[in-house]
């Protein structure tokens, strides 16, 4: 690896832009291409206008293992050879980099638009009226190929999104996953903030990850700034990022199965589910936890009262939740439907740089909490919650061995919630800073990226869902399946539609 | 099948009696802000200045629009003098907009449909539900009421999985521009005599999106609207008071 190329950061340590080093496109490249060749992972990589005419490309690489992260940049105009047919993990990040500025990754096998929107740069012209999902999609040919297009408006109450599935028969082939039907333009309109709007912005990135989004950005926030928040702060966000957690999980079991049509679990957990959301609510009024994390601190507390609430609440739940899950494994016309249904295989996995969920489903080790602790995890850790088939089952029991560790450790946490205030003043950002914020949502690896001009604003704000990552691996676990399992693959997933379109 | 029985009795019955009786809100609930009049300063804009949404104006008196409001509790916290305190007042579906901008007395909540809609509608509602650009808070309050805690299906009230088969359309989320053109077809393909309800700040107002060059700011800026509900998102219970209310349910 060429030494000097990049700079080493912990996960929420901020560093003068400046300290980020400069390299040419081509040991840009091979680095990023040794570095995923060496197990890092691209968590991150995105272009900055930092003149009308030329662009900064900035990549973070994570290091599970060490836990660190490694920051880099390059400068380019209008084109630069593409990674992605020597690093599919770029594949989405060029796309998206491609849409927004129309800085074309030359090469890019799959050069197509991520969210349907006109180019931020005025280098090209207005293109026509941009439309959703027009677009070439992938075919298969032959004798009775025939194609399945669903969505954007589905079935169930769900967020909209286009499948189109190249089928023989039943079998799918080819699952091509077309979004952007969410998109609401916040990542631009970060520019220049914070305002009074941008915590709110966070708070409904993904509505499902309030609390997630909410703390990725407030850690951020309170790097460029210098300010520490206090260890009950630091507390109760672990408290609500592990309610979420659970909430959603156990939704996500009883909608699993529901998809099997085996109705007992999939009623419990849906009452259950509201049980923990109820949790969040009991903390600040809000089933998804708006208002509870906020730069500097947390906005609610507890008291001993609400401490022993949530706790017998915690216990009760954790007994109907276990009997609910317990039905599933035990049940056979259960796991015949869960088990080798959308495998996804380890080495696909890696090379797609999946996170979350679905890669701890194919045995990857890869967790934010444990290998880039923030926060309250630096002191209480998780153990990482794996199995190795990578099918639906493997998807669901995931979810299931994390449900248990997140009681165990909101049980721990209420029982030593240490005194102290929740609230830090925060001062304005640093200028001219860069910060990058992980933190392990229930969906996966939250990564947001600040840098700061010269006024301490926010001068690019960069989000990645860990969906933004996982929906090719959507898109790969439908190959040779029956079309009729997608519901089941894709609640397995349970992906963010908002989260990706930002 | 003997162990999935002993489950079901492990897990009792959970269905809440509404609205016979309404089951108790979470002490911090944060429901209609009320203002008190006394208290609030003349010269003092401070919860104008705060709101993240401009929700509050002042012409003669203070006014909040629930269309707009976020329920945050800035306006709470920001205000020096108390004069707005976040009630634990649930009930926030109105037929119009302007009925959700409150000033003084009580908020003027939804009537019930007329006579020819209730008759059509009154005991089997069927639903379309439309996500157009919302971030799943909405859709995931709304999706709870067909847990067994609500039970929605007791009232008549389905969410179906074609608008084909619809009444109606359940709209969430500030349109953007990606989903107006699929909103519109959605809405062409429910038969008449329809109907049109909004859930949540987005579908009313934008919420948090409004004036973002990607959305269109309202539900009703596509399609005419004939139930608003607040909230971002609203309690599960806020949507099932409204959807009650256009039924003629609960008076």
């Amino acid at each position: 690896m060429i030494a000097g190329n990049s700079i080493s950061l912990f996960n929420c340590q901020s560093v003068d832009i400046k300290q980020i080093p400069v390299v040419g496109i081509n040991n840009f490249r091979s680095f990023i291409i040794e570095a995923v060749n060496s197990g890092k992972r691209i968590t991150s990589f995105f272009a900055y206008p930092a003149t009308p005419q030329k662009f900064r490309l900035f990549a973070i690489l994570a290091d599970d293992n060490a836990g660190n992260l490694s920051v880099l940049s390059s400068e380019v105009t209008d084109k630069y050879p593409s990674l992605t047919p020597d690093c599919p993990q770029a594949h989405m990040f060029e796309r998206e980099i491609y849409e927004q500025w129309s800085i074309s990754p030359e090469g890019h096998p799959w050069l197509k638009p991520v969210r349907f929107h006109n180019s931020y740069s005025n280098i090209i012209h207005k293109k026509a009226e941009i439309l959703p999902s027009v677009m070439d999609f992938f075919k298969v040919e032959g004798e009775e190929i025939h194609e399945v297009a669903v969505g954007p408006v589905h079935a169930g109450i769900i967020e909209p999104g286009h499948f189109r599935f190249q089928c023989f028969g039943e079998n799918v082939l080819n699952l091509e996953i077309s979004l952007g039907y969410q998109h609401r333009g916040i990542e631009r309109t970060l520019t220049g903030g914070p305002d009074r709007r941008t915590i709110h912005f966070m708070e409904t990135l993904a509505g499902d990850t309030t609390i997630g989004h909410t703390t990725a950005y407030c850690q951020l926030m309170e790097s460029l700034s210098d300010c520490r928040v206090s260890p009950r702060a630091q507390t109760l966000r672990g408290i609500a990022l592990e309610l979420e957690r659970l909430a959603n999980h156990t939704g996500d079991l009883g909608a699993l199965a529901g998809d099997v049509g085996y109705l007992p679990t999939s009623s419990f957990c849906g009452r259950i589910r509201g049980d923990f959301l109820n949790m969040t609510a009991l903390i600040c009024g809000n089933r998804f936890g708006r208002g509870l994390v906020v730069p500097g601190g947390a906005g609610f507390d507890i008291n001993k009262q609400h401490c022993d609430e949530l706790l017998e609440k915690l216990a009760r739940d954790l007994k109907d939740v276990n009997v609910a899950a317990d039905l599933l494994w035990n049940t056979s016309s259960v796991l015949a439907r869960f088990e080798e249904t959308g495998i996804v295989q380890t080495d696909i996995c890696k090379k797609l740089g999946l996170v979350g969920v679905p890669a701890r489903a194919c045995g990857m080790e890869i967790d934010s909490r444990f290998n880039f602790p923030a926060g309250i995890y630096c002191f209480s850790q998780i153990p990482i919650s794996s199995w190795h088939t990578g099918d639906v089952f493997a998807r669901a029991y995931v979810r299931w061995l994390e449900i248990q560790r997140s009681i165990d450790f909101i049980n721990d946490q209420l029982n030593m919630i240490p005194d102290g205030p929740i609230n830090s003043e925060i001062k304005a950002a640093l200028p001219n800073k860069i910060c990058v914020s992980l933190i392990e949502g229930w969906r996966g690896e939250i990564c947001h990226v600040g840098l700061t001009g010269t006024d301490g604003k926010l001068s690019h704000y960069k989000i990645v869902d860990p969906s933004f990552h996982n929906w090719t691996g959507l898109a790969i676990a439908l190959r040779n399946q029956q079309i009729s399992d997608f519901p089941l693959c894709n609640k397995s997933f349970n992906l963010s539609y908002c989260g990706h379109d930002l | 099948m003997i162990k999935a029985l002993m489950a079901r009795l492990q897990q009792g019955y959970r269905t809440i009696s509404f609205p016979n009786h309404t089951p108790a809100l979470p002490e911090r609930f944060r429901g209609r802000p009320l203002i008190d009049f006394a208290k609030c300063k003349r010269d003092c804009s401070r919860c104008i200045d705060n709101c993240p949404t401009n929700a509050i104006t002042k012409t003669k008196s203070l006014n909040i629009d629930l269309g707009k409001c976020l329920f945050c509790g800035q306006c709470q916290q920001s205000c020096p003098s108390g004069a707005i305190q976040l009630s634990k007042e649930y009930r926030l579906a109105a037929r119009t907009k302007e009925d959700l901008i409150i000033c003084n007395g009580e908020l003027k909540l939804a009537e019930a449909f007329d006579k020819r809609m209730k008759k059509l509608f009154g005991r089997s509602l069927k639903l379309r539900q439309v996500s157009a650009g919302g971030c799943n808070a909405c859709e995931a309050d709304t999706n709870v009421l067909g847990t067994v805690v609500y039970d929605l299906g007791r009232f008549g009230i389905q969410f179906v999985a074609s608008p084909r088969h619809a009444d109606g359309l359940l709209i969430t989320g500030p349109v953007s521009d990606n989903m107006k053109l699929a909103l519109e077809k959605t809405y062409d393909a429910v038969p008449d005599p329809k109907i049109t309800i909004a859930v949540g700040a987005c579908a009313i107002s934008g919420g948090p999106y409004r004036d973002l060059p990607q959305v269109h700011n309202a539900a009703d800026k596509i399609v005419p609207v004939d139930l608003y509900i607040a909230g971002c998102p609203p309690h599960p219970l806020t949507i099932l008071d409204g959807l009650l209310r256009l039924l003629g349910k609960i008076k």
